[in-house]
């Protein structure tokens, strides 16, 4: 991990209009999984990353098809980015980003349906979550394919990984299991509210904490280094 | 040609001069090609998404065939084999008139058992639990009210609580053999055949499961008598 953040220049965490300064595809990746994880950092995506990580295999299951979305997304942006004419640019990214959101409903119906059915109306709902906008319009739409694939990559496994943790400790200590399995036994005596929307936000902000301590621990050691 | 063009005015002695003007400021598009880039990128999608959508239509359909067929298997407590009746201008038939609208009929199901003996009948039913809809499917002797079973197809009631309508054994096998219409109690009285004994903490859900069994038994029977009557004419 800190071999790849090393790649990535601390000034590109500033955010500048126009390109993104050039990286390697290790630092396009790593970027959504760690400086810029779209829930822990960004804080972008927060409607399904509270309604759907009541259970670990839903929480995975909607970072998955998110993943998909921004990848499939930001690859057509990418290839078409000189074909959308700036003044229909944010139609034409809706439209590319429907039609994903759309494949990826259908063929999680299909593939399953068990899970298609608790995550309900919120793979519909992946359209209108600000990172799939946010990325096309701040990345993907001003760099070549291969990058904007790896940037779609990287934010889809942060993205995921957010909600895994948040889905793991929800479901563990919801109902005493991880993936339907009973881990805790049957003396466990689940604590209900997790699994509610009020342990959503509790848990959601545990995590901000831990992410920001992280944050300040390696900023401070980084501080140290240089002097 | 296009340098002709460029290195007319002497003022601009070289392409360097010449590109940021371009780049700085975006040319005017006209709105036929905005119109056009649109229409072009919505048809491809609509294609696409129709495919895929083709492509997976019998895999769900399947699946919710498949999920139908157990339910009625377990709340008519297997059935050797069914009949899918449709209810039709308030009339029940086997096979309603016009084919293709089949899917969007209310449906009963007759189940039999090996001899032929008619088990009970299965119906779905949906009404308002404690936060959403609650959808069941009820099996019941339509003669005589008597309950066979019922099963939870969808709920989105409180987790650890409500859900235990679907989730408490003791709660969901205590309706084979009661009489509707039911009533809910805090204890049951064991003589009382249309007793049922609603879950503690989860009270409105499981009064929400007995009033939705009640509708659709109060709606069905008459159906069904009716039917039964036309099939032994």
């Amino acid at each position: 991990m800190t071999t790849a953040l090393a790649h990535s220049p601390a000034a590109a965490l500033d955010f500048v209009p126009g390109a993104p300064p050039p990286a390697t595809l290790r630092a396009d990746i790593w970027r959504g999984i760690a400086a810029e994880n779209p829930v822990l950092v960004q804080m972008l995506g927060m409607c399904p990353t509270m309604a759907v990580t009541n259970v670990l295999a839903n929480g995975i299951a909607m970072g998955v098809a998110t993943t998909f979305v921004l990848v499939g997304s930001g690859l057509f942006v990418s290839l078409l980015r000189k074909y959308i004419a700036h003044e229909v640019r944010i139609t034409s990214y809706i439209l590319i980003i429907a039609t994903f959101v759309t494949l990826a409903d259908l063929l999680l119906a299909a593939s399953f349906p068990e899970i298609s059915k608790a995550l309900g109306p919120f793979i519909p709902l992946i359209v209108a979550n600000c990172l799939l906008l946010g990325r096309a319009e701040a990345f993907a739409a001003k760099v070549g394919p291969v990058r904007a694939v790896a940037d779609g990559m990287g934010m889809g496994i942060g993205f995921t990984l957010s909600l895994a943790a948040m889905s793991a400790i929800r479901e563990l200590l919801g109902r005493g299991s991880l993936l339907g399995f009973d881990i805790l036994g049957p003396r466990w005596e689940p604590w209900v509210f997790m699994v509610l929307p009020a342990g959503g936000f509790f848990t959601l902000g545990l995590l901000l904490i831990t992410a920001a301590w992280i944050d300040e621990l390696r900023r401070r050691r980084r501080a140290l280094e240089a002097k | 040609m296009s340098g002709h063009a460029h290195h007319g005015p002497p003022s601009a002695p070289s392409a360097v001069a010449v590109t940021p003007p371009a780049t700085a400021k975006a040319p005017e598009v006209s709105s036929w090609k905005l119109l056009a880039t649109l229409a072009i990128g919505g048809a491809a999608a609509g294609l696409l998404v129709v495919a895929v959508y083709k492509a997976t239509l019998p895999t769900i359909e399947q699946y919710a065939a498949a999920k139908e067929a157990t339910a009625v298997r377990e709340v008519l407590k297997a059935p050797a084999r069914w009949d899918t009746l449709y209810l039709q201008k308030g009339v029940l038939t086997k096979s309603p008139t016009s084919g293709e609208d089949r899917k969007g009929l209310p449906k009963a199901y007759l189940g039999f058992d090996a001899d032929g003996k008619e088990l009970g009948a299965a119906v779905t039913a949906q009404e308002p639990g404690f936060q959403e809809e609650v959808l069941l499917m009820i099996g019941f002797e339509p003669s005589s009210g008597t309950l066979i079973g019922f099963k939870v197809l969808a709920e989105k009631e409180t987790p650890g609580l409500g859900d235990k309508i679907e989730r408490d054994t003791s709660f969901v096998s205590q309706f084979a053999g009661r009489i509707a219409p039911l009533k809910g109690v805090k204890t049951r009285n064991a003589t009382d055949p249309s007793q049922v004994q609603t879950i503690t903490g989860a009270t409105i859900s499981s009064r929400a499961v007995i009033r939705i069994i009640n509708h659709a038994v109060e709606r069905w029977q008459p159906l069904l008598a009716a039917y039964e009557k036309g099939r032994t004419k």
